[in-house]
């Protein structure tokens, strides 16, 4: 447990709890961007440098700008007239504690813990580059498809539907 | 405490941030924000299970979060489309108000 992780952890709990709590949409998600990027750090820390870029790159670079896009044609940033919480929140609440104390009561006992770690480990881009090009080849190309087809499906979603009135 | 039971708690602590904004706010794309804070603590533990795993020359969790990101992406452009199409239907992004189908 050193001073690095800690101050990793305290920014990427501080910022998600801002993005979950703050009343204006635009702040939460400016605090959004930065728990993105605190995990992107945590991945660094891990010695993960691909997955620590591409983390920066589509969610800080692309999602959390996607999401001010949508809060903006939605007219999020506009203080909101009523309460920001749904009716059941503490019945959420309550779900939310009960899951976090069963996680963490499995963490503790878990016998995970006691394997001892190797002392590095390394993901050079050559490695994954070469797995992905082998033995990852099929779902690489289920993924390109997935993306062809989620672009085009998010397209005609939100096409306005003029030939239709 | 370990390193390894540390990013486990990290990611617990914000698997459950992430699943109270999506179980208590009323504004759909914060419902969104959650579900995306819930999938990326699923990725920082494969992550961190990589990392301490004996054999980490098999790249296995790092091959998962790879492709755990695109399939995120794909999801969150088709969510914030979702959203845009329901708002203009109904001009509100208020999930608790958004409680008819073929409305």
């Amino acid at each position: 447990m050193n001073i690095v992780f800690a101050i990793i952890a305290a920014v990427t709990i501080a910022a998600s709890v801002a993005a979950m709590s703050l009343r204006n949409l635009v702040h939460c998600a400016l605090a959004l961007a930065l728990a993105f990027a605190g995990l992107a750090a945590a991945y660094l820390q891990l010695g993960a440098q691909f997955v620590g870029f591409t983390q920066l790159l589509v969610y800080v670079g692309a999602v959390a700008i996607l999401v001010v896009f949508a809060i903006l044609l939605t007219r999020g940033s506009e203080p909101p007239q009523q309460s920001v919480l749904s009716p059941g929140w503490l019945a959420g609440i309550f779900v939310t504690v009960a899951v976090l104390g069963v996680l963490v009561y499995a963490i503790s006992k878990s016998s995970v813990l006691q394997h001892a770690a190797p002392a590095e480990a390394q993901a050079t881009v050559r490695q994954i580059g070469e797995a992905l090009m082998n033995k990852f080849v099929l779902p690489l190309e289920v993924v390109g498809l997935l993306l062809t087809a989620a672009l085009i499906g998010a397209v005609i979603i939100a096409m306005k539907e003029e030939g239709r009135k | 405490m370990s390193p390894l039971a540390g990013y486990l708690v990290l990611s617990a602590f914000l698997f459950a941030i992430g699943l109270a904004g999506a179980l208590t706010r009323r504004n759909a794309i914060i419902v969104l924000i959650g579900i995306e804070l819930m999938l990326n603590a699923a990725n920082l533990n494969f992550i961190a299970f990589w990392r301490f795993s004996e054999h980490p020359e098999t790249l296995t969790g790092i091959m998962f979060v790879i492709f755990s990101i695109g399939v995120a992406a794909a999801e969150a452009a088709v969510g914030l489309a979702l959203i845009i199409a329901i708002y203009r239907h109904y001009k509100t992004a208020n999930v608790d108000e958004v409680n008819s189908l073929k409305g």
